[in-house]
């Protein structure tokens, strides 16, 4: 009973959140809406078994990715009520397009409902005892060991290429050369003059 | 008794609305690129239904990659999008003509 309540809630939430997302007038409130709707998100693989990802979720994009989201919404100074001209133009395509493809959606989960094609046997059925982060740990260090390392890897290219293309060299600013110290040796820097008297020393 | 069609509905209704909101808000891709995770969100639930209903932990695994390809996906989109206000002073997707070489 409480499931069911709670799978409700969420899911209410959760829809309710993306439905203002995408129409909020102003896109700081999209992006709070959006963390809302990552949270009952979270709430709704809670509660089908998936701690960890439910927990990986909240971390990485309500922790993460909508704060970065934030930061660039209130990092741009855009003039948001122009953007919102054209609206109501793409609306009726828009809804069009997506009734057709809910239409589409609900026909497949139909079709599978009525006895889905054979898939085979299961790959790492789940076992009883075991908690689910105990679980999946085992699994992505064994069997899919190569592709969570290509994971990482995905996430590694993308923090390169986030810095190289934002990455820009202000002029004006004297920044610290190490290299340059590092190489600039004595005999570089001073001079042994002598003078003659009545004579100044041009540097 | 909540069963896997609650979870599908919710995720397809989820994709659909994140595949409205790419065309109702045209002129703005902060908003674009938070329906496309949105649409990753959907996916990602659908995972974790079809891993919860099977009693296969690789659908949970699978949603974990979507997830990395989700996190990369939001920094370089938001990285190109920084940099293309930069040079233009707007974030319009109206003309992307200017968008050659």
């Amino acid at each position: 009973m409480i499931q069911t309540l709670a799978f409700y809630l969420f899911a209410i939430v959760v829809i309710a959140a993306a439905v203002l997302t995408i129409t909020a007038r102003n896109p700081v409130h999209s992006v709070l809406w959006l963390i809302l709707a990552f949270f009952n998100a979270a709430g709704l693989m809670l509660i089908a078994g998936a701690e960890f990802i439910a927990m990986l979720l909240v971390i990485v994009y309500v922790g993460a990715v909508a704060v970065l989201f934030l930061f660039v919404v209130m990092m741009l100074d855009v003039d948001f009520a122009e953007m919102r001209a054209g609206f109501m133009r793409y609306l009726p395509f828009g809804l069009l397009l997506a009734l057709v493809l809910a239409a589409e959606v609900i026909f497949a989960v139909a079709a599978w409902n009525a006895g889905g094609v054979d898939m085979g046997a299961r790959i790492a059925p789940a076992a009883g005892d075991m908690p689910n982060i105990e679980a999946m740990g085992r699994l992505l260090y064994t069997r899919y060991l190569y592709i969570f390392e290509a994971a990482g890897l995905v996430l590694l290219v993308a923090m390169v290429g986030a810095i190289v293309l934002t990455h820009r060299t202000r002029g004006g600013t004297r920044p610290q050369n190490i290299a340059r110290q590092v190489r600039r040796r004595p005999q570089d820097s001073t001079r042994n003059m002598k003078p003659s008297v009545g004579q100044g020393v041009e540097l | 008794m909540i069963g896997l069609t609650h979870y599908l509905v919710v995720a397809a209704i989820l994709f659909v609305i994140g595949v409205l909101g790419i065309f109702i808000n045209r002129k703005n891709i902060i908003v674009i690129l938070m329906a496309i995770e949105l649409i990753l969100l959907a996916v990602n639930i659908n995972l974790i239904a079809f891993s919860a209903a099977l009693g296969d932990l690789v659908g949970q695994v699978f949603s974990m990659f979507v997830l990395t390809v989700a996190a990369g996906e939001a920094a370089i989109g938001l990285a190109i999008l920084v940099i293309y206000f930069r040079g233009r002073g707007t974030i319009s997707v109206d003309d992307p003509s200017r968008m050659k070489g």
